[in-house]
């Protein structure tokens, strides 16, 4: 079923209330009529001799019988008849007809076609063929780097022998280098604290639609900012640093680094 | 796959081909390949059967049947969030293998961590790719949010996925930094002090919060427990809730995002 958009319903509400205050308790005659819910803009819509067809009708399956009764708002959308007090009867027109029209509607004013095709192709193979490769290629790697490479075994952990420098994981050491700045505090609890806030925030602070590289130029340009400063502080942590945590060259004093 | 193996004379070929027909229209062979798997007799390509493969798998029904054009594009997603994945199953079972062989105790740690580099099958190598691994996730799960950033995939819907998707890295993170105490040799015990050292400033409850994540007031053989059972029990446990209603959310998002 198509829904009814919503100010289609209230411009029929206003253009009822407004037929039911023309009408008061007066006979009802249909050009005034007509002419009346013309002036709602949806009335309009609907030919004169429809409208003046359908007031005939209706006074004619309610006949006198109802002098002054309340009756329901005819205007611009027709509702089914029976507000009165009898049980109501199947109305029918002037020559007998049992059909009524209730509305007419342009073609196109209410249609809506929302789905737009979408150019889609089966995931079978064309997406799994795709990963399937890409996990191929990254076991591979890991396999071969594995089987090159040692992971790091240091001596014994020993509480009496620090180690000159002492480094955090290579995440953690752009928090290190910030140690050296700032108050513990800020450095190891205020700062990655806010940037994890602000990242998880990013899609409710940034109220651009558009995903246009083009049209948000801010937001990439603080991004790329908070990515830079990230990988220049690990890089300084990791590489630039050396006993008592000082700055040193890596191809002067060689690099104070594990992983 | 049914297809008989076609060779001069017959013979063997011709026999095994038999074979394998036989047992692929067995009840048992059916029971097991439902509609759709390529390894059930007679399966063609056909549209239907594309379906029916990703439908009929419990692995593949994650995907939808039908993906967007763009997204199957490598340029676009560089599969980082596929790798991100693929990654944690390789921890996953790499790091099973490494328990068999490990007792968290500031005792035999590091003991066990030596004797399973000489004189257990591919210990050293299963060792090495799970830390190698590790840190190609942490890298390949950063790189994936930037991914996500620069084609403002977070924008509406998919704003809480990349909430989720924060969590999931700060997981990503944690998960890192426990397995690193596990070898107990100085590099682990420094590293953790210093990392615990700067979380022991949080305000307030800084003392409280250390003392948690030590078990005590200074690192042992409590701490070395509780980061273990945090590493292969707790985290991953929390991190494949996240990482279900991140996959989810894709799919009730519309898929993912669409070309700029």
């Amino acid at each position: 079923m198509t829904e009814i958009p919503e100010h289609l319903l209230k411009r029929a509400q206003e253009a009822k209330a407004k037929a039911a205050a023309k009408k008061g308790g007066g006979p009802p005659s249909g050009g005034a009529d007509g002419g009346g819910a013309a002036g709602g803009d949806d009335a309009g819509k609907i030919p004169a001799h429809l409208l003046a067809r359908s007031e005939a009708a209706r006074g004619a399956s309610e006949g006198g019988g109802v002098a002054t009764a309340e009756r329901p708002a005819g205007g611009a959308v027709a509702t089914m008849p029976g507000a009165g007090a009898q049980a109501p009867p199947l109305a029918t027109g002037p020559e007998g007809h049992t059909q009524r029209l209730l509305t007419v509607v342009k073609a196109g004013s209410i249609q809506d076609v929302k789905a737009k095709p979408v150019d889609k192709v089966h995931t079978w193979p064309h997406l799994l063929v795709g990963e399937f490769v890409a996990c191929l290629a990254m076991t591979a790697f890991l396999l071969v780097f594995s089987a090159v490479v040692n992971a790091p075994l240091l001596s014994l952990a020993n509480f009496n022998l620090t180690p000159n420098p002492s480094k955090a994981p290579w995440y953690f050491l752009g928090l290190q280098e910030l140690l050296t700045m700032f108050h513990p505090m800020v450095a190891g609890v205020t700062i990655p604290g806010m940037g994890i806030f602000g990242l998880m925030l990013a899609p409710y602070t940034d109220r651009n639609p558009s995903a246009r590289p083009e049209d948000r130029k801010f937001a990439i340009a603080l991004f790329t900012l908070f990515v830079m400063f990230w990988a220049v502080l690990v890089i300084i942590g990791s590489f630039f640093r050396g006993p008592g945590f000082n700055f040193t060259f890596p191809w002067n004093d060689g690099v104070f680094f594990d992983l | 796959m049914a297809r008989t193996v076609q060779g001069h004379g017959g013979g063997l070929a011709e026999k095994v081909g038999k074979r394998l027909e036989t047992m692929q229209s067995s009840q048992a062979w059916n029971s097991i390949f439902r509609p759709g798997s390529i390894f059930r007799k007679g399966y063609t390509d056909s549209p239907r059967n594309r379906s029916y493969v990703i439908m009929n798998s419990v692995l593949y029904h994650l995907h939808p049947v039908k993906v967007k054009r763009h997204a199957v594009k490598v340029s676009y997603t560089l599969c980082l969030g596929g790798l991100s994945f693929f990654l944690f199953i390789v921890l996953t079972v790499t790091g099973i293998f490494l328990m068999f062989f490990y007792r968290p105790t500031a005792a035999q740690a590091w003991d066990d961590i030596q004797s399973l580099h000489t004189s257990v099958t591919f210990g050293l190598l299963v060792r090495n790719m799970h830390r190698w691994g590790a840190h190609l996730m942490v890298l390949s799960v950063f790189l994936h949010m930037a991914r996500v950033f620069y084609h403002g995939a977070y924008k509406p819907p998919r704003e809480f996925n990349w909430v989720i998707g924060v969590i999931l890295l700060t997981l990503t993170l944690l998960l890192s930094f426990t397995g690193y105490l596990l070898p107990w040799d100085q590099l682990a015990l420094w590293a953790v002090t210093v990392g615990t050292n700067m979380m022991g400033y949080t305000p307030v409850f800084g003392d409280q919060v250390r003392f948690v994540l030590l078990g005590g007031v200074e690192i042992g053989t409590d701490t070395l427990l509780r980061w273990y059972v945090l590493h292969v029990l707790m985290l991953p446990f929390v991190l494949v809730i996240f990482l279900a209603v991140h996959f989810w959310r894709v799919r009730k998002d519309g898929g993912i995002s669409g070309p700029l």
